[in-house]
């Protein structure tokens, strides 16, 4: 099966959408995203990381709880609450990493074609600085300047 | 980092103006005055915002001099440039376990 790419893109001001395309039917992708005993066996980000806590009560008004863990005692917990689940083809929920930060609502579509599934992930925040300031997009164009600049810049400071 | 830190380094660049600032800094020291030179602004306005720069932990100032240039300190932003690396990161890697996850699931289905 060929390699699918993550997509990562600004659809318009106050929002970023995540695509991806999955080689599987969109029932079994669906499902894949909103049961624990799915979910806690991929959604971990890069390598090292455990979820201890998948909380789901997948009904519009029903919460989720989701905490990751690293062996260095790193800790990232979310959660939020569903508004809309429509299976298999959409779910709206809100979703907060912590008191300070903004809470974002985003929509989770799955459409199937040729029994390839998209999965396209649509994070609304409350306002463009807010997005901006969470991706850090807006010093892009410093840090494309790059990394090694800002690498050096550290060295010297040590 | 300290999930607060990080809260206060996002206010910090939400701004235009603040980015444009730091951006600058990136080519080396500069005093209030240059860093206004860009912009439509009094010095007192951009004053306002290396304070909020400056107490994010972005910037820090020379104490010595009656100009105080400011210098720009770059690790809340790789902080920062980790996070937002770190996001897409994070998707990135869950799909490509999703992917093998998924052909585990269709070859049980399958069993069935």
């Amino acid at each position: 099966m060929s390699a699918s790419t993550t997509t990562l893109t600004m659809a318009s001001d106050e929002e970023i959408v995540i695509r991806r395309v999955f080689d599987a039917p969109r029932q079994l992708v669906f499902e894949a995203h909103t049961k624990p005993e799915h979910l806690t066996q991929w959604l971990l980000g890069p390598e090292g990381w455990t979820m201890p806590v998948c909380e789901i009560d997948l009904r519009p008004g029903g919460s989720w709880h989701f905490a990751w863990q690293q062996a260095d005692g790193r800790k990232l917990e979310m959660s939020g609450v569903y508004r809309e689940v429509v299976p298999p083809e959409r779910i709206v929920n809100t979703e907060r990493w912590g008191p300070e930060w903004p809470e974002t609502v985003n929509t989770t579509l799955f459409s199937e074609q040729e029994g390839e599934t998209t999965v396209t992930q649509i994070v609304h925040y409350p306002s463009k600085a807010a997005r901006d300031a969470a991706l850090g997009t807006g010093m892009m164009s410093g840090i494309e300047r790059s990394y090694d600049l800002l690498d050096a810049l550290l060295r010297k400071q040590r | 980092m300290a999930t607060d830190q990080l809260s206060k380094t996002f206010a910090a660049l939400a701004d235009p103006t603040r980015r444009a600032i730091l951006s600058r800094l990136l080519d080396g020291s500069a005093t209030v005055k240059e860093l206004s030179a860009p912009f439509a602004m009094s010095g007192p306005a951009i004053s306002k915002h290396l304070r909020v720069l400056e107490r994010a932990g972005l910037i820090r100032r020379g104490r010595e001099a009656q100009w105080r240039p400011c210098e720009l300190d770059a690790m809340p932003l790789r902080d920062v440039a980790e996070w937002a690396e770190g996001y897409r990161h994070f998707w990135d890697e869950s799909y490509r376990r999703l992917d093998k996850y998924l052909d585990r699931m269709k070859e049980q289905g399958n069993e069935r």
